[in-house]
């Protein structure tokens, strides 16, 4: 990585590298207003997907392609057929927007620019598993977020895009926006289930899935956020024009969240595929003399990446590939003022706050993890406490009962892996070679003295 | 906190909550009907009920659960349960304002921690503690989803983007004084207990509090210019409240002191003859 990348260092634009679909208008006036999104053809999809019959709109959806947004990948199309049909069951849809995966920034800015797209998506994913009762359960936390929902919920309903008999076509929808209360674990799609019923949010064991048992144990499709904004735009433009983007098992568009130690932090819409070094390439870089360390592809639970894997294209073929998890795509970038033993302790310490403590392995296994963690960071760990770690987070790995206890595994054995040097150093020199200081978004402003800047061990 | 005799656990149960007034409990009935009316089952209503009963004392009481017991048909303990799982509900009266300063590692190591320890120097408090005119409550909280403004603070969990040490500062004083507030993303501030009310799915009324501070902030809005073509924006983007000179300001936390200590095991009244309550009286008021 250069220091400074220049723009078109690879000789391609940031205009063709880049695909704004949902972000298309948020820079217009009032993008979060039923008027702006109909002016950019909102609710143009919803049109046509009414004019299907829901089997042919299921199939529709499931051959554009579209992979769950929110992690795991799943696609979405074959949720919805998973949804008994003619079971005489109430149906439900609960989209996940508790997005709190640490480093995940891209469906809060998305509901507080353009709430729209999420409700239509709402509805042509209603009419297609044949629900008249949806939920968003948004997390607590983004009380602007809270308000323009519930305004865009309020502004669909008067112009009869929710409610009964919605644009003539016997649908009858209603759409409750739920607030959450902090908690992480909700965004585990059973947990968020469990919340939504007025229970402590703790997993389900699965089977039965919610697809079949899910919601006051009814058939339930749990889409994420961004999944289901970017239904309208693939009815409205055609399951081609999103599969002419991306790759054949990861078509179409995607939101790109750039954060940390980078010229340009934001989002950036692209087809999936694009890289991490054409992200930084026309966005300016890392911060001015500084080099890309260790960064995340997809949040904190996805294994992180170094320098060498600026390459790997961001789909989720290739982020498996190389050994971690496309997730959500949140790039969480460090340069080498940063810690990586006190990052990672950092992320440990929240997996403990956030275990829900239903399972032995999590609950007591991040716990350790921090105890050990700490004392390492603090220049009081042992040789052994490496092996030791590994060893508590090999006992989490894939014995917890959510996935969320895996994902506090992964930033232990990344992290040991690409750099245990770092470990051994913390505890060979008895404490934390690096200065914090350093590492802040002002350490390198003008028209401070410079004097928190030479202060580090290893200044 | 103090520690009064009847925090002293004597093996004796508690008794029973006191009710609310009878025109507090008529309004809140009429409330609930509305919540419950929102959902299929009747207990999903829970979480939005404990944001109300929030949003009338500030702080979720014994006499707040006992209104959801009944309202919802459920015992105490039931609601206990919930109440005491999730972070946004609080078990004591606390400040005016939240501010929240996230310390997940993304922000910290942007300045997050610098920030919060500013803050527990100038306002003389630590972690989830208020300060003596009751104004501001100070914590530390996770990741917010707003990582391409770090660090990021919230204050009633309304967004205050891009923040130092100094501007921090200059917000909690701002609080404490009085002064308006606001926030970079979000409405003009309101009080902890009319935040609650929001999240309980009551609509902010107030004229303008929807379209306050406008569509996407400044990072949210990067790749969208790029795309079009347009200049990079030079300067990253730095809060109005960053603009002024700052106090070059030490920071040197010593690697011992973490932010999440209160993950440890808390003292119980077997280790700490200070405070002789255990975690049974501290379910109360």
């Amino acid at each position: 990585m250069t220091l400074a990348a220049e723009i078109d260092h690879n000789g391609t634009s940031p205009e063709k590298l880049l695909a704004p679909v949902l972000s298309a208008f948020w820079d217009q006036p009032d993008s979060w207003t039923l008027d702006t999104y109909r002016r950019h053809e909102g609710y143009e999809g919803l049109r046509k997907a009414l004019a299907m019959a829901p089997d042919d709109l299921i199939a529709y959806v499931k051959d554009s392609g579209l992979r769950g947004r929110g992690g795991a990948g799943f696609p979405t199309g074959m949720k919805w057929q998973f949804i008994p049909q003619g079971d005489g069951k109430p149906h439900y849809l609960v989209v996940n927007a508790d997005e709190s995966e640490p480093g995940t920034c891209k469906d809060i800015p998305l509901l507080f620019a353009n709430p729209h797209s999420l409700i239509e998506g709402i509805v042509i994913a209603c009419y297609a598993i044949r629900s008249s009762h949806a939920f968003i359960y948004l997390r607590g936390e983004v009380v602007p977020v809270l308000r323009r929902l519930h305004e865009a919920v309020r502004e669909a309903y008067e112009a009869g895009y929710l409610g009964t008999n919605i644009l003539g076509s016997g649908l009858d929808l209603e759409l409750t926006v739920h607030a959450g209360a902090g908690a992480y674990i909700c965004g585990e799609e059973t947990a968020l289930l469990d919340s939504l019923e007025g229970r402590r949010g703790q997993p389900r064991l699965r089977p039965p899935f919610p697809a079949v048992a899910g919601l006051y144990a009814c058939p339930t499709v749990v889409n994420n956020v961004e999944s289901i904004a970017s239904v309208p735009a693939i009815l409205n433009k055609g399951k081609d024009w999103f599969k002419s983007m991306g790759s054949e098992k990861s078509p179409g568009f995607t939101l790109y969240s750039l954060s940390g130690h980078v010229t340009s932090p934001g989002q950036y819409e692209a087809p999936l595929g694009i890289t991490l070094r054409q992200l930084l390439d026309m966005s300016g870089g890392m911060r001015a003399g500084h080099r890309l360390k260790f960064w995340t592809p997809g949040g904190s639970s996805t294994p992180m990446f170094t320098e060498e894997h600026l390459d790997v294209p961001l789909d989720y073929e290739g982020v498996g590939a190389a050994g971690s998890m496309l997730g959500t795509k949140a790039l969480q970038c460090f340069d080498e003022t940063t810690c990586v033993v006190r990052a990672v302790t950092r992320w440990t310490e929240f997996y403990a706050h956030e275990s829900c403590g239903k399972c032995t392995p999590c609950r007591e296994g991040t716990y350790w993890l921090v105890q050990l963690l700490r004392d390492i960071e603090a220049g009081k760990g042992e040789m052994a406490d490496l092996d030791k770690l590994n060893d508590i987070a090999d006992n989490i790995n894939g014995k917890s009962f959510c996935a969320l206890g895996d994902g506090a595994a992964s930033p232990i054995f990344s992290s040991l892996k690409y750099f245990r040097e770092e470990y051994e150093q913390h505890i060979t020199g008895k404490g934390c070679p690096f200065d914090p200081a350093r590492s802040t978004a002002w350490a390198d402003d003008k028209n401070t003295d410079g004097k928190n800047a030479h202060r580090g061990v290893n200044a | 906190m103090t520690t009064s005799r009847q925090d002293v656990s004597l093996g004796m149960p508690q008794l029973p909550a006191t009710p609310y007034p009878a025109e507090v409990r008529a309004r809140l009935d009429a409330d609930a009907k509305e919540v419950l009316a929102r959902y299929p089952g009747s207990r999903s209503a829970l979480l939005p009920l404990l944001h109300l009963v929030q949003s009338e004392e500030g702080y979720v009481s014994r006499t707040g659960m006992a209104f959801c017991a009944e309202t919802l048909d459920l015992t105490t303990a039931e609601v206990t349960a919930v109440a005491t799982f999730y972070s946004m509900y609080r078990r004591r009266p606390s400040g005016d304002y939240q501010v929240g300063v996230c310390t997940n590692t993304l922000c910290a190591v942007m300045g997050g921690d610098a920030i919060f320890d500013t803050l527990k120097e100038h306002l003389g408090v630590g972690n989830n503690e208020t300060t003596e005119d009751g104004k501001v409550t100070l914590e530390h909280i996770e990741c917010n989803a707003a990582c391409d403004f770090a660090p990021v603070v919230m204050v009633n969990w309304e967004f205050f983007d891009n923040q130092t040490p100094e501007s921090a500062t200059r917000l909690v004083d701002d609080l404490i004084a009085g002064r308006t507030v606001e926030p970079t993303r979000g409405a003009p501030l309101c009080s902890y207990k009319e935040t609650a009310r929001i999240l309980a799915g009551f609509p902010d009324e107030r004229p303008g509090a929807v379209e306050a501070t406008g569509g996407a902030g400044p990072a949210s809005l990067i790749g969208l210019k790029l795309a079009k073509g347009e200049a990079l924006p030079k300067a990253r983007v730095v809060s109005p409240r960053a603009g002024q000179p700052r106090d070059a300001q030490p920071h040197d936390p010593s690697p011992s002191e973490h932010l999440s200590s209160h993950d440890a095991p808390q003292q119980t009244s077997a280790s700490d003859p200070e405070h002789p309550a255990g975690p049974a009286a501290e379910e109360g008021e």
